[in-house]
């Protein structure tokens, strides 16, 4: 980030369907999309539990059962979270956390079994929707570089690239109008340390 | 082994030099310890110079220093190359408010760019 520039985006992205809602996914499973909270931890904490290794991002989720339910624990007690279901599994979950300054970093994960079925963008979406009408109104995210489907996935739903080259992608949207929700303060921090 | 530890007054920071002087104690290490500012740590060198002096104090280390100037991360790399330095020690991983640990501009400089092994310490 230069100074002097808000590296959110000024368009504001279309308006998302807040959840509850339903969609079948191409495989023809019926899932249904809706906020989750603290009494769905342990539903969610099962889904991470069988999630592949390799599919792990920046040391997320974290690898043993103990700290998936720590992790949960601020997940789900300061942030905004939907969850896809598959009757009673959870085959997809997203989460807006706030980061301090106004704005919230996003995250998404889509178990294996579910991957490349649609499931990723209308949890995306109802995830942004739901982040709408709780008055969100700029949110940010890291990506790995080489993850080019994700990325992708990213910019068709209206995120922007901003930031320089690393080996992580930083992506940001905004959901509202300037003054219609919590605001943004000047952007995604600065990364602290080194 | 010749050891260079880059501090930059962070928590960070502050982890490094604890696990580094841990490390050196025990294997009588030769320890040089590079001073640089960043724009989220303290920007007087001399303020956290103080802090590094008295914990190496506490361990009964002896260590060299240098303060580094312009950009931290090619100094960090020029100053390994050219003072014959087996590793460079740093803080690196930092987490963002979800969990994600993320390196910042030095650390990912250093590692793409150092002929020296680098430890990272988390």
């Amino acid at each position: 980030m230069t100074e002097g520039t808000r590296p959110f985006p000024d368009d504001v992205a279309e308006d998302f369907e807040a959840p509850p809602l339903t969609a079948e996914d191409r495989e023809g499973r019926e899932i249904e999309v809706r906020p989750v909270g603290m009494d769905d931890k342990e539903a969610i904490a099962e889904m991470y539990d069988a999630f592949d290794q390799e599919d792990r991002a920046q040391g997320i989720p974290p690898a043993n059962p103990t700290r998936v339910r720590d992790w949960l624990d601020t997940l789900l007690g300061d942030g905004l979270n939907v969850a896809a279901w598959d009757d009673d599994r959870v085959a997809g979950h997203s989460t807006l956390v706030p980061d301090g300054e106004g704005a919230y970093e996003l995250a998404i994960f889509v178990l294996q079994d579910y991957q490349g079925a649609g499931i990723g963008r209308t949890l995306l979406e109802a995830m942004l929707g739901h982040g709408q009408a709780e008055g969100v109104e700029c949110v940010w995210l890291s990506v790995e570089r080489w993850n080019r489907r994700a990325i992708g996935l990213y910019e068709t739903i209206g995120f922007e690239n901003y930031g320089r080259e690393r080996f992580e992608q930083e992506m940001s949207i905004r959901l509202l109008p300037e003054g219609d929700g919590e605001g943004c303060c000047d952007g995604p921090p600065e990364r602290e340390g080194f | 082994m010749k050891i260079l530890l880059g501090f930059a007054g962070t928590d960070q920071s502050m982890r490094a030099l604890e696990k580094t002087l841990e490390r050196v104690r025990g294997t009588g290490d030769d320890l040089t310890i590079a001073l640089f500012e960043t724009p989220e740590g303290p920007d007087d060198v001399a303020e956290f110079y103080g802090i590094v002096e008295e914990c190496c104090g506490d361990a009964g280390v002896d260590f060299e220093v240098r303060e580094l100037e312009g950009d931290p991360g090619s100094s960090i790399v020029t100053l390994a190359e050219q003072g014959g330095f087996d590793r460079i020690v740093m803080g690196g991983g930092e987490t963002s408010p979800m969990g994600k640990i993320r390196l910042g501009p030095t650390t990912e400089f250093v590692l793409l760019n150092a002929t020296t092994t680098v430890t990272l310490v988390r």
